[in-house]
């Protein structure tokens, strides 16, 4: 009986004693590594490097594996995978959301940046007048021709994203405006793909509208996005509408594995703190894609240029 | 006239054919009619698998453990325990490597704790210089088969130095240097046990087969799930891939040993073991190096793939360099994974052929020869490096790690090379792109889209009972009767016609230039070397191009798919006509044939059955890269797969969808295989 209780005793004196222990701990960072996740675009490798040098600032370690940008939101959940620094609405919002569900990912915050993801066409479309009238969409009624290939069977084609990105979202709009028998939505399998086809069509100079994003590479050369009828709640067939509206100014979020905050709070605070405009965002793409940089090497050229944008963040 | 149906094959398919288009034409297209659609009753297997694994996964007997870093009890499932320490120990293995050659703190990590390594900033391990990676290999080079391998490894490597691609180059062999030897292991193992019992056999020849065809995007969802995101990720989607094949040529070569030399070991008083490892093995030795040939080349085949689950890497530079539509970067990465495939293949091969000569009798500087060149090589690699911060201004001393993309590149002269094309060639190609959609592909994929399922289960069945009798029926049946069911079958046929096209375009080109090539002994060993190369070479680097000129069409990813399937259909015409029996063609010009009429009456049919295997590789081969085409842009079942990377129930989708392009694969095989075994007994070749 005693001798049990000063069992009890100091058992209760240890955990007395752990629970001071760690609450001297949670001040500090885990020494573990930061997981951060590079896909196959230059803005986001840039992005993961200059996040990961603010995180080294502050003294947390960071790791870069890359991974598939759909199948990212997974192994953030499973704890694999950190952060997730560019989570794109209408192309990431869906698996994000799908993730969240099954638990185990959180929201992180908001970019200030907002994010255009329309169709549209380059630059010299417009400046040629290869379809006069653009870039309203009404002008495209008369120009279907223009748009033209060899599978479209005489009608304009619009080349759309991966199918996975908004599902029927584009043919569904394009009917909806009467334009289903002028034109045909055709599905791209990648990124990639829009940026070989938009490449070789600039150098034809021929007519080509696809979906795109914005802040993007593509900006520098110049690029268009239609002006659709805007958008409005309600608009899409999923909120009970006919899809006859263009997209709406989009968000570009953060999101971390629900332990980030416990385990890194410094880090974690700095994460959600953490916001880039379109501007931003648009420099760190064109230090690689433009003056050839590698991605590091832009990285750290950004933060040694922006310092006062970046260090507010840790404070 | 039924006597003369049973004998007359030709009339056989005749009939089959009738009845296929008797279907076609009177069965009505509409949801309710079963000889039209079946209905999709295993619409919901994929959210069954799903759910399962997700459960057996995340809470199938809890743990409980508690998480100092977050101060609360976690609860982590057992299989979820044990499926993370083998990815721990898998990535422990590939970061040693790693960092013996690039320098890291893993390692020490490993053994300490992060908290060390932030405290000690000396517990760094530093990188090997390049000098001393690349002497040592040039040396190994030497050691194994001499002069000529020794200079080409050396070209090798101060290529992928040279051109600044040292660090994802290391990076990429550090996860190869421990998936292909556990492939191999693995396969060994395997192949041994099935070897020695029947049931083990007969249970791994299906899951082999399927394996084997089963696209690799259907299977990265449940690895990362089960294994992780990671280089282990990679090297574990590596394993899986490149296994079936070492497996597969163990068994056969150690059938292959005959009985007279397992009689002469048992008889030398060999015990179990032994009779393995000092007997069978080393006869069966050709047959187990293709393997080993094999797995090389396949791990470095799956190196850009490996990067979509977080190998990194070459690969992953690959597809950087990509999506900026930097081919000519892309190239010279391109050629560094296949740089890194041939010099693995050829040290391994020389390891393998070096005989042991037990009666040497050398002093210990010459037995020790080797040890003390290796020695050398560091101290003369470290002192150059040394050397090399006195020389070098600017942070980047070129003697110890050439940083990445600060090498020599030869970027602008494929990037205008491509440029040319483009300008040149679009309008020309745009003609014959137009007509090839509007009069070929579009009807073809329109007449397999009328295509009634009762029609597609009488050819399909039909021909296998012609061919292999009802077994063959029973077998193909069962394998479309799954797609059927499945809520995809339109996408399959989708499938089914790309690859039709692909194949038949593939195999007489194929045919063409094996035959060609077949002639001459120079020409042969040209074309097995471009055939190698071409096999490990990413095929993500010529879609670009191929979009560039033919748009986002069916016609860009055909292209793809026939550069890639020509590949098999070019080596198996060429090795069939190479290996018919010498006594045969010497027979054959003795009764005064002329060189065609020995190539048409005696070469070809004796080749034929090898040749139809090739076109059974060309099958599986053209089934992969059509599933790769869908990053052009398809609405088949590739599209639905690398949806699947995204989908809620996205293990289930990706694994049956895989399954479905497999049993497209296995039905396929299981025909030819049939046809190619009766026909060798016929000719008296087996």
């Amino acid at each position: 009986m005693f001798s049990k209780t000063i069992k009890l005793a100091t058992a209760g004196a240890f955990s007395v004693l752990l629970a001071s222990a760690s609450i001297t701990a949670q001040a500090a960072d885990s020494s573990k590594p930061i997981v951060i996740p590079t896909h196959n675009w230059s803005s986001q490798v840039v992005m993961a490097y200059v996040i990961g040098g603010i995180f080294e600032s502050i003294g947390d370690t960071v790791e870069y594996v890359p991974a598939d940008s759909q199948a990212v939101y997974e192994a953030i959940r499973n704890g694999d995978i950190t952060i997730s620094h560019e989570v794109w609405q209408s192309t990431f919002g869906k698996s994000f959301y799908n993730a969240m569900e099954k638990g185990g990912i959180i929201d992180a915050g908001t970019h200030a940046a907002s994010t255009l993801e329309e169709l549209g066409v380059p630059h010299y479309v417009v400046e040629n007048n290869l379809c006069p009238g653009l870039p309203n969409w009404e002008a495209l009624k008369d120009c279907a021709a223009v748009f033209a290939t060899a599978d479209s069977g005489g009608k304009g084609r619009i080349l759309e994203g991966p199918q996975s990105w908004h599902g029927d979202l584009m043919p569904t709009r394009i009917k909806a405006l009467g334009l289903g028998d002028k034109y045909v939505v055709k599905f791209a399998g990648s990124a990639d793909a829009i940026w070989a086809e938009l490449a070789s069509a600039k150098k034809e100079g021929r007519g080509i509208i696809t979906f795109n994003w914005s802040p993007n590479f593509t900006d520098a050369d110049g690029f268009d996005f239609i002006e659709f009828p805007p958008y409005k709640d309600g608009c899409r067939t999923a909120d009970g509408g006919d899809g006859s509206c263009g997209s709406p100014k989009g968000w570009l979020k953060k999101a971390a594995n629900y332990k980030f905050p416990k385990t890194h709070p410094a880090a974690y605070k700095t994460f959600s703190k953490l916001s880039f405009t379109t501007t931003q965002v648009g420099q760190m793409a064109a230090l690689v894609d433009i003056d050839k940089l590698s991605h590091q090497e832009a990285a750290k050229k950004w933060l040694a240029d922006n310092e006062d944008v970046w260090k507010p963040f840790t404070e | 006239m039924i006597q003369s149906i049973r004998h007359s094959k030709p009339l056989q398919f005749a009939i089959l054919i009738a009845g296929f288009f008797v279907l076609c034409f009177f069965v009505t297209p509409s949801e309710n009619n079963f000889l039209w659609r079946l209905p999709a009753l295993i619409a919901g297997l994929p959210a069954i698998i799903n759910n399962s694994v997700e459960f057996l996964m995340f809470d199938w007997f809890p743990i409980e453990t508690y998480n100092v870093e977050i101060e609360d009890y976690e609860e982590t499932a057992l299989l979820q325990k044990i499926t993370r320490s083998i990815s721990g120990l898998i990535l422990f293995c590939i970061e040693f490597i790693r960092e013996i050659l690039l320098g890291g703190v893993k390692t020490i990590v490993a053994f300490t704790s992060w908290d060390y390594v932030r405290d000690n900033s000396w517990a760094y391990w530093p990188a090997l210089p390049w000098t001393v990676v690349a002497g040592i290999a040039i040396a190994l080079g030497y050691a194994l088969s001499g002069r000529w391998l020794a200079v080409f490894v050396g070209l090798a490597t101060i290529y992928i130095a040279v051109f600044g691609q040292w660090e994802p180059a290391m990076e990429t062999l550090s996860f190869v240097l421990i998936a292909a030897p556990l492939s191999v292991l693995l396969g060994l193992a395997m192949g041994v046990w099935a070897y020695k019992s029947q049931s083990v056999e007969a249970a791994l020849m299906p899951l082999l087969n399927v394996a084997q065809t089963m696209p690799h995007f259907s299977y990265l969802v449940p690895v990362t799930v089960l294994f992780g995101v990671g280089d282990h990720a990679g090297a574990i989607a590596t394993v899986i891939f490149a296994t079936p094949p070492m497996i597969r040529l163990t068994l056969l070569g150690l059938k292959a040993v005959s009985p007279e030399v397992i009689e002469a070991g048992l008889m030398n008083g060999c015990n179990k073991v032994q009779l393995m490892f000092r007997v069978l093995i080393p006869t069966a030795r050709h047959s187990i190096l293709v393997g080993v040939n094999q797995v090389i080349m396949q791990c470095l085949a799956m190196a850009v793939i490996a990067s979509f689950i977080g190998a990194k890497g070459l690969g992953f530079n690959l597809l950087l360099a990509l999506n900026q539509l930097r081919i000519g970067q892309a190239l010279e990465l391109g050629i560094c994974i296949v740089l890194i495939a041939v010099v693995l293949d050829k040290l391994s091969l020389g390891w393998a052929n070096k005989q042991i000569d037990y009666f040497a009798n050398l002093g210990f500087v010459e037995r020790h020869k080797y040890g003390f060149i290796f020695i050398g090589i560091l101290l003369v690699g470290i002192a150059l490096a040394y050397l090399g911060t006195f020389i070098f201004e600017g942070g980047i001393n070129y003697f110890y790690l050439i940083p990445h993309n600060k090498g020599f590149t030869t970027e602008n002269f494929w990037q205008s090379g491509v440029d040319w094309m483009v300008d040149n060639w679009y309008q020309g190609l745009q003609t014959f792109n137009k007509l090839l959609i509007i009069d070929v592909l579009l009807p073809m994929k329109n007449a397999y889209l009328s295509m009634p399922v009762s029609a597609t289960f009488l050819l399909a069945m039909g021909v296998g009972y012609i061919i292999g009798g009802i077994r063959s029926a029973l077998i193909v049946g069962g394998f479309l009767l799954f797609i059927a069911l499945t809520e995809w079958w339109d996408r399959a046929l989708i499938t089914a016609y790309m690859a039709t096209f692909a194949v038949i375009v593939s195999v007489v080109i194929g045919s063409i230039v094996g035959i060609l090539c077949a002639q001459n002994t120079l020409a042969t060993k040209t074309v097995l070397l471009v055939c190698d190369t071409l096999q490990t070479f990413p095929s993500f680097i010529y879609l670009i191009p191929v979009i560039m000129l033919f748009g986002v069409t069916d016609t860009s990813v055909l292209i793809a798919v026939i550069t890639y399937a020509t590949i098999p259909a070019t080596r198996y015409t060429v090795e069939g006509l190479r290996n018919v029996p010498v006594s045969l063609q010497d027979a054959g010009s003795m009764s005064g044939v002329n060189r065609i009429q020995r190539l048409v009456k005696i070469e070809l049919p004796l080749a034929v059955p090898h040749i139809m295997l090739g076109i059974n590789q060309t099958v599986v081969f053209a089934l992969f890269m059509i599933i790769i085409g869908a990053m052009i842009g398809t609405d088949d079942l590739g599209q639905y797969i690398l949806k699947a990377l995204s989908d809620k129930n996205g293990i289930g989708n990706g694994l049956m969808l895989g399954l479905c392009v497999a049993f497209i694969g296995l039905a396929v095989d299981h025909l030819i295989q049939t046809w190619a075994k009766e026909r060798r007994a016929a000719l008296g070749l087996a």
